[in-house]
């Protein structure tokens, strides 16, 4: 901290500003080879989709077959029905799941006991934190044969449901209990959006004679509105995430016809089932998709709300 | 919020606290069920009727555990990655974000840094690309196949880039005229106002990397490779036969899987320990995390 450093010559400044930019450069790259390795290599190796890729032989070996994957693919009754249901299931958690959150987060606005507020809080963000594999044992044990919903239904006198090996069922099963799951987490930011509302608004239409619900609908919900908005913009390119972790860890050959999708399928066929290239075909057809739900939402979100994700 | 005393305002509050209270418990008991469930004697499990208190209440499947070698060499195969990850994630996180955070003026190469990292985050090679670039590297069954890859956080370089930029300038500017470098500048002004933000990330890391099962699944061939939540992944039932077995009574035949179950949810129970030790932090640092990663300018 030299008194004589503060006024330092214009040439020193020019040269540390070289410096500072060579600096720069440095701090980024390890991070960049990190990338170059393990993001931008395996887009390289995209091309084994257009190949019959033979690990022996490489990248550079292996024999070019054009689109055959692709076509292939698109012959397969099984590929419409894996997309379907990605679809399907990623809808239904986008939307029952923000219905849920909003609505819990409209509630737990209301509490005004702080303690009831916290502990309600506490609990319903753990799901949040917890790994599939030790929910699925949860869901397993709520909903299996002898579980406890059945022994429930039973007691009431009605028949025994198959849930996770049921076709009718299981999709209903994902979506539930994914919304289970993060529902008091999602909350937490429509919780923020309903803290931004002007309070003055509320008291104006108290005096007016609005009771709760008139409220809520009036002056809450389109004071929250730009954040649901943006929230399910953002969303969309989701409706490709079956949620590998939560699928893989609950479905069984007998709910292939509901469960099965892309993620599943494409671990299934291309790295259990060893058939590489037509596993990296189905990933890039994904991959392209989301990149363009990716792209189409970025701009939608720009439009409509004047923010954007990146 | 409902004001007044009115009869009606009442039954409206409490419907409100019946409501909220009942979602609470709805996310609370099923987890406390697999608590009760690993205090219970195996013949109760079996017999399927452990609810929320332990039924003949037993520690014998925790005592089992403690000599459970494959149980601890997954459990610390996981400790070792999150060390591991959330060092090397860190360090990537703010070496990434300060340069970043320059405008371009100051750092003409930024934009196209950004627009590779945003590139990198929006498109994959997907799944079976990438599991054999990483066979070709020859990282399968190490530790590292579980670290590597997941080096560079994107969305947490973003995070860190954007609350860097909030950082007041001038106290970078009074740095450089006591002559500091880059890195001292990064060290000494922006990661010690950045701590907050910087926990957030890190819990990031550690929840990601102690939950993650699907790595160890792809790219570990051998059991004793496993982490934690790959190995329990492999222990817990087969689904595929208990849809199978048409009645109860079936599903039961099979005793010695049934009181497997307990001992399942023992290790559940376990593993789990480390997450809710860090909770209070999760939910301090993880709230607002998601509202200001969330919605960015």
């Amino acid at each position: 901290m030299a008194v004589n450093n503060q006024i330092a010559p214009t040439r020193d400044r020019k040269k540390d500003v070289k410096k500072a930019k060579l600096t720069y450069h440095a701090m980024l790259a390890p991070g960049m080879i990190f990338l170059l390795v393990f993001s931008f290599a395996p887009m390289f190796g995209i091309i084994m989709a257009f190949q019959d890729f033979v690990p022996a032989k490489g990248f550079f070996g292996s024999e070019f077959v054009g689109l055959e994957h692709f076509k292939y693919m698109f012959n397969l009754p099984d590929i419409g029905k894996v997309f379907r249901n990605t679809i399907v299931i990623a809808l239904g958690k986008i939307i029952f799941g923000s219905l849920l959150a909003i609505a819990f987060a409209i509630l737990l606005n209301e509490i005004r006991l702080k303690l009831v507020k916290k502990s309600v809080q506490t609990i319903v963000y753990l799901p949040h934190f917890l790994s599939w594999v030790v929910l699925a044992t949860v869901v397993v044990n709520l909903f299996s044969l002898d579980g406890t919903v059945n022994q429930i239904l039973n007691s009431f006198g009605l028949d025994r449901i198959n849930f996770l090996g049921s076709n009718t069922w299981f999709q209903p099963l994902l979506i539930g209990s994914d919304v289970w799951k993060e529902f008091g987490f999602n909350s937490v930011i429509y919780l923020a959006a309903i803290a931004s509302v002007d309070p003055g608004l509320h008291e104006a239409a108290s005096m007016d004679g609005a009771n709760w619900s008139k409220r809520v609908w009036h002056i809450t919900l389109p004071g929250m509105l730009p954040i649901i908005l943006l929230l399910a913009i953002l969303s969309l390119p989701n409706v490709l995430e079956g949620g590998f972790d939560q699928v893989y860890n609950l479905y069984s050959p007998i709910v292939y016809e509901t469960g099965d999708t892309i993620d599943t399928y494409v671990y299934r066929e291309g790295l259990v089932g060893r058939d590489y290239s037509f596993g990296a075909a189905v990933g890039l057809f994904r991959s392209v998709i989301g990149l363009i739900l990716i792209l189409s939402a970025n701009n939608a979100a720009k439009k409509f709300t004047e923010r954007k994700l990146f | 919020m409902i004001q007044g005393n009115s009869l009606s305002t009442k039954i409206g509050k409490f419907i409100i606290y019946f409501i909220v209270i009942s979602l609470g418990l709805i996310c609370l008991l099923p987890l406390w069920n697999i608590v009760a469930i690993s205090f219970s004697s195996g013949s109760a499990v079996a017999a399927n009727i452990v609810g929320l208190t332990p039924i003949n209440f037993s520690t014998k499947a925790y005592e089992m555990i403690m000599e459970d070698a494959q149980f601890w060499r997954s459990f610390f195969i996981s400790v070792q990655r999150v060390v591991l990850a959330l060092a090397l994630n860190l360090i990537l996180i703010v070496l990434m974000a300060y340069p970043l955070s320059k405008t371009k003026r100051e750092f003409k190469s930024r934009n196209i840094y950004m627009n590779i990292i945003i590139f990198a985050m929006l498109f994959s090679g997907g799944l079976i690309p990438t599991y054999i670039v990483i066979k070709n590297l020859n990282l399968l069954d190490t530790i590292w196949v579980l670290v590597l890859p997941g080096a560079v956080p994107i969305f947490s370089v973003i995070l860190i880039m954007n609350f860097f930029v909030g950082v007041p300038k001038s106290l970078e500017e009074a740095a450089i005229i006591d002559g500091a470098s880059p890195l001292q500048i990064l060290f000494k002004v922006y990661i010690p106002v950045s701590l907050p933000a910087l926990a957030t990330v890190a819990l990031f890391s550690i929840v990601g990397n102690w939950n993650d099962f699907m790595t160890g699944l792809i790219y570990m061939s051998q059991i004793s490779n496993y982490p934690i939540m790959t190995y329990i992944q492999s222990l817990t039932i087969d689904i595929a036969e208990l849809v199978k077995s048409g009645t109860s009574s079936e599903a039961l035949q099979n005793i010695a899987e049934v009181q497997n179950r307990n001992l399942n949810a023992a290790k559940i129970v376990v593993s789990t320990i480390p997450l809710l030790l860090i909770y209070p932090f999760l939910q301090k640092y993880f709230v607002t995390g998601i509202v200001v990663g969330s919605v960015k300018e």
